[in-house]
């Protein structure tokens, strides 16, 4: 069993020690142990089925949803249990904002879509809020495109600008991690190309980690990578080492696109 | 390949199945308006004169074959003149008429009570003195009908209004009476037995100038000679129209035709029904309906919203749900049994005792009444409502549910901004399907407080306004009462089509409104569509 190697950074913000996650009987996570630095982008990579989506949702509790869901081991994030008993699943949710494979725009204007993380956490001053989505959108590089028309319906809007309204959506509640879950896997390479750049320059202020199937994409937008393979992670290290130098030999397998 | 399989004559099968429905909606809507979108034209009157016989005037309704006799036809006549004649339609054969003209001077007149006559004026009468004959005596009668009818509007607005609070008041006084009674409170009892004597006094002077009102009304008559030439005396004031058919332009017919019309929507009914208005039944329809939707929607939906969003999913939800979905295929006078047990007699028999002591033993809840009707039209309807929300609820996208809670959104949050937003246009959908059942329903009704003639609407102007206990009138019903209770039921089948008319036009005007709301709705939290 080859065991993964911590990365060499200073900071980890999100840490994971010894996860087991379970629908049921079925295992679907087998004890991973990974720490996410801090302000950098981080892939998580694998054939279908891995589990890297599995372990994204462990990391906000959405898999809390899921009925069957069982978890064991521990997840940190800025140095919290965030499966402790007293943990606010509320606040962390907002410390942890995800973006989703498939765009989700509330069915409200782009400016609500944008202020609703603020609203429902009790925020309505008008200037907090306009300030907000104006600085969440440029962030999110959709602030050019739709500054004209923040009342109209976020449904109008293109595939990509949808998702770029998510990202925007995410970041006005400043979040300490941005989790994206398949971000570009519905949209065109243009579309997707945008996404990419508006991921790279978030960067700087935020801990992103994204999960992809897009090999090239991965070389392309992140430092680090984690490679999954049934529910196990096989290797984390920096992007650049893994894809030129991989240590293990499934690892090679899968970036050389020998299976996947 | 197969024909079969090719599909064509899917396509086919598929096509006819469609078109054979759209024949029996538009056949039903057909039937419905030909029949009764004509009731109000101001027919001619055809005079007949017969080989053998007296001549007859009436308005031509129908023409057939004489059975077993080729060739030959019979006419039918509605004559009128049921007082006279005791029948209101003939049938005549062809061969039998020597003669057909349309008199220009022939009359139709339209009374409170008898049906229409059909004749000619002979002379207007005051009392026992002649005031007009002949030529002019349409003119004077016109001026008599107004002068009767302003008679009349001052007898009806005494009637409904004074007299109807000197009822309330002595009524009131009765009940008040008999707690007293009950308290063995002999002071106040003496006291009230003045204010009773005051109250019936005022009773008897106000019934004595409506006595003398009626009297001044009655004294002008109508001298007519009917076709046969026997003549008949009509009071001015049992008429409530009279036109000369055979004179009038189509300018004139239609405004006839108009005010008949204008008459059967906001006028009271008369002669059991069979003539006159059925404004008290529209009102009670409408009102009903909103009442069960006031009742049904705010129920199913928070209903709906727990089996969805909160409960667990599992066994005992789904047998819920199997419940629920039967309880929407349960027959309506089931329902209305249990109306009658449990609202009626159940809740409305304890208010009585509670609050109506007095009363009893006549009961003021405790009977039919349009609260109880719309509850249990309510408890009819909430199962189609819970059942459209569920489904709507279902169909809201998991993604964003999901994009709500990880912002942050607690459950309640989520399900208030986003998914009922998203549900709203399917939860409509389920409350127009629910409304338009409710609309057309009619057999829990006639146990749970509709009646033939309830000519206190229950909401008027006396407070408390609302009378949520009053039996009300029923559109469904009045179909039913006027097409198979009446005396009369051939006279009366044009007023059947033409509530059935009106009965359509409600249920569709009811539904249209709701689908515009949900259109809004729908343009406004358009879903996803890329």
């Amino acid at each position: 069993m080859s065991q993964p190697l911590a990365s060499d950074q200073a900071n980890p913000i999100v840490e994971v020690e010894n996860l087991n996650m379970f629908y049921g009987e079925t295992q679907a996570l087998h004890d991973i142990d990974l720490s996410i630095p801090e302000r950098e982008v981080t892939a998580f990579i694998g054939p279908s089925g891995c589990g890297k989506s599995t372990l994204l949702r462990c990391l906000n509790r959405l898999n809390d949803l899921i009925e069957s869901a069982r978890i064991e081991g521990s997840v940190q994030v800025s140095g919290r249990d965030i499966y402790a008993p007293d943990c606010d699943v509320i606040d962390l949710r907002r410390r942890v904002g995800m973006v989703f494979q498939k765009s989700n725009p509330f069915p409200k204007s782009i400016y609500e879509n944008v202020a609703y993380g603020l609203r429902i956490a009790g925020e309505n001053r008008r200037r907090v809020l306009d300030e907000a989505v104006e600085k969440s959108l440029k962030a999110a590089a959709l602030w050019d495109e739709v500054k004209d028309r923040l009342k109209d319906n976020a449904l109008s809007l293109s595939g990509g600008q949808q998702q770029r309204l998510c990202i925007a959506r995410t970041l006005a509640v400043e979040p300490e991690v941005v989790l994206m879950d398949e971000p570009c896997s519905a949209l065109d390479p243009i579309a997707t190309a945008r996404v990419e750049e508006t991921i790279t320059e978030l960067k700087s202020d935020y801990t992103i980690i994204v999960v992809t199937h897009n090999l090239q994409q991965a070389a392309r937008i992140s430092t680090y990578t984690a490679f999954y393979y049934l529910g196990s992670l096989i290797e984390f290290s920096q992007t650049e080492d893994m894809f030129t130098n991989p240590r293990s030999k499934q690892t090679e397998d899968y970036v050389t696109g020998r299976f996947g | 390949m197969k024909f079969w399989q090719r599909g064509d004559p899917f396509i086919w099968l598929t096509g006819g199945a469609l078109a054979l429905c759209l024949a029996m909606i538009a056949g039903l809507v057909g039937i419905i308006v030909y029949n009764g979108a004509g009731v109000f034209w101001p027919q001619d009157l055809t005079l007949l004169r017969l080989k053998d016989g007296p001549p007859i005037m009436g308005k031509l309704v129908d023409r057939q074959p004489i059975p077993g006799a080729a060739g030959r036809y019979r006419v039918q006549l509605k004559v009128g003149n049921r007082d006279a004649y005791g029948q209101d339609f003939r049938w005549v054969d062809e061969d039998a008429i020597a003669d057909r003209e349309t008199p220009a001077e022939a009359v139709v007149f339209e009374r409170v009570e008898w049906g229409d006559m059909h004749g000619f004026i002979a002379a207007l009468y005051e009392e026992e003195r002649l005031l007009a004959k002949g030529e002019g005596s349409w003119e004077a009668l016109q001026g008599l009908m107004d002068q009767v009818g302003e008679l009349g509007e001052r007898i009806h607005a005494l009637e409904r209004g004074e007299l109807g609070k000197l009822n309330r008041a002595i009524d009131d006084l009765r009940l008040q009476e008999r707690r007293l009674q009950r308290e063995q409170n002999d002071a106040q009892l003496a006291a009230n037995e003045v204010r009773r004597q005051a109250l019936w006094d005022e009773h008897e002077a106000l019934s004595g100038r409506l006595d003398e009102l009626r009297a001044q009304q009655e004294r002008w008559g109508v001298e007519v000679e009917l076709a046969g030439g026997e003549t008949r005396r009509v009071g001015v004031a049992a008429i409530v129209r009279a036109y000369r058919p055979n004179l009038m332009g189509v300018g004139a017919k239609v405004q006839t035709y108009l005010s008949k019309g204008w008459e059967f929507v906001a006028g009271e009914p008369r002669e059991s029904n069979t003539e006159g208005g059925i404004f008290p039944a529209l009102f009670g329809t409408v009102m009903m309906v909103m009442l069960m939707s006031l009742a049904a929607v705010p129920f199913g939906v928070l209903a709906a919203l727990y089996l969805r969003e909160y409960a667990r999913q599992g066994f005992l939800v789904r047998l819920v749900r199997i419940a629920v979905n039967n309880l929407a295929g349960v027959p309506s006078i089931v329902f209305g049994m249990f109306g009658l047990g449990f609202f009626v007699y159940g809740i409305g028999g304890s208010i009585d005792q509670l609050f109506y002591a007095d009363a009893l033993p006549t009961p003021t809840y405790g009977t039919g009444g349009i609260l109880w009707a719309s509850l249990t039209l309510a408890l009819l309807t909430v199962p189609v409502v819970i059942v459209a929300t569920e489904e709507s609820l279902a169909a809201v996208p998991r993604e964003m549910r999901e994009g709500a809670l990880a912002l942050g959104a607690t459950k309640f949050q989520m399900i208030w901004s986003v998914v009922l937003p998203s549900a709203l246009p399917g939860i409509l959908t389920g409350v127009i399907l629910a409304t338009a059942r409710g609309a057309g329903e009619v057999a829990p009704l006639m146990i749970t407080g509709v009646v033939k003639l309830a000519p206190d609407l229950p909401l008027d102007a006396f407070a408390p306004f609302f009378h949520l206990e009053r039996k009300f009138m029923h559109l469904g019903f009045h179909i039913y009462d006027v097409g198979f209770q009446s005396p009369n039921v051939e006279a009366a089948r044009p007023m059947v089509y033409t509530t059935a008319l009106m009965l359509l036009t409600i249920v569709l005007l009811l539904n249209l409104t709701a689908i515009v709301v949900r259109n809004k709705l729908r343009r406004k939290y358009a879903t996803a569509a890329f």
